[in-house]
């Protein structure tokens, strides 16, 4: 067998209904992508969580550095407005 | 027992799924990644369930008070009428594989026969177990390429489990006289009909896997008369433990 160390990380995202968006579930190990969703579909749907499934290999994701996070995000915290909060949805508008 | 031979023909299905998956069963904790580990869990599981619903049929039938877990736990070891395969240790990770793909191949071609069982009950618990037993099918079969197409020592592995287990293949599609009579009946399935398919499909995949078709002609028999290999009475003295030390405890 060859050694699991060898196993690349895989990020798995898991559609839990149709209409909603993939969202991240966890990671895992697998030899490829064909491995990466035979055991996502084991790890992360076996109670019924998913109607559908991606993988990305891990590598391919590239992160902002928390060093940023000033910069980056600290700008937005006094600007309330910019959230949609001043009017209402109705009802039918579901999971916004 | 008025249906004496529906019993044992249930039984003769229900315990090749409920050895089989108490072989997966074992891996819990101890798979060769924590991947696989929740892989070969989920098959247990799923077999498990399977024989449930063979098992409460079968204590509907026998009518003797017996429930689903006297019949799973409680018989002795000539009394199990499962497979020589399902038995089979899990030597290492290529034996556990060849185990369930030998199994698979034969299980998935047997349930979309039993779907067209005149029984509605059978009919109904097959129609159920295809899909599960499809996506083990599909597992095993992969993990067999994966070895077998692998490295020089997972294919070396790969090919010692599928030389070793072969001599347990030609069981599958043999006829006990319960077979016969559900068969006559249009209730079970002529398990002979699905041998040539099963090779050919077996032999397809194995020459995917870049592996060798054994050319062995000598099998072992014995498990669907209750005459097994050394190994099941290990597995029973796991599977039975609670129950006979705990007689009729309770979760």
């Amino acid at each position: 067998m060859m050694s699991v160390k060898n196993w690349p990380l895989w990020e798995i995202f898991v559609r839990s209904k149709n209409g909603l968006e993939h969202r991240h579930c966890g990671s895992l190990h697998a030899a490829d992508a064909d491995m990466a969703l035979e055991n996502a579909r084991d790890v992360y749907t076996r109670r019924n969580e998913g109607v559908s499934i991606w993988v990305v290999e891990s590598k391919h994701i590239t992160a902002s550095n928390p060093e940023n996070n000033g910069e980056l995000f600290e700008p937005a915290q006094d600007k309330v407005y910019r959230h949609p909060t001043f009017y209402d949805l109705p009802d039918e508008v579901k999971h916004m | 027992m008025k249906n004496q031979y529906l019993y044992n023909y249930i039984l003769g299905i229900a315990d090749n799924s409920l050895i089989l998956g108490q072989r997966m069963g074992e891996l819990c904790g101890h798979g060769p990644s924590l991947e696989t580990d929740i892989a070969c869990t989920n098959i247990s599981l799923d077999l498990f369930g399977q024989v449930r619903s063979y098992f409460q049929y079968a204590s509907k039938i026998a009518g003797d008070g017996r429930t689903e877990d006297d019949i799973a736990m409680l018989r002795k070891e000539r009394e199990y009428k499962n497979v020589l395969l399902a038995e089979q240790p899990n030597t290492n990770f290529a034996y556990t594989i060849g185990r369930q793909f030998l199994f698979d191949v034969y299980h998935l071609a047997f349930l979309k026969e039993l779907q067209k069982s005149t029984d509605l009950t059978l009919a109904a618990i097959a129609n159920k177990c295809v899909k599960e037993v499809s996506y083990h099918e599909r597992f095993s079969s992969d993990w067999v390429k994966r070895l077998g197409d692998g490295t020089e020592q997972s294919r070396q592995k790969m090919q010692e489990a599928i030389d070793d287990l072969w001599t347990y293949t030609d069981e599958l599609f043999h006829l006990t006289e319960s077979d016969k009579e559900m068969v006559s009946q249009g209730i079970g399935v002529d398990a002979t009909l699905l041998k040539d398919a099963y090779y050919n499909s077996v032999k397809e995949l194995l020459e995917e896997a870049t592996l060798h078709i054994p050319d062995s002609k000598y099998f072992q028999k014995g498990g669907k008369k209750g005459i097994h290999t050394e190994h099941l009475g290990y597995l029973l003295s796991d599977l039975q433990y609670m129950q006979r030390t705990y007689p009729n405890m309770e979760w």
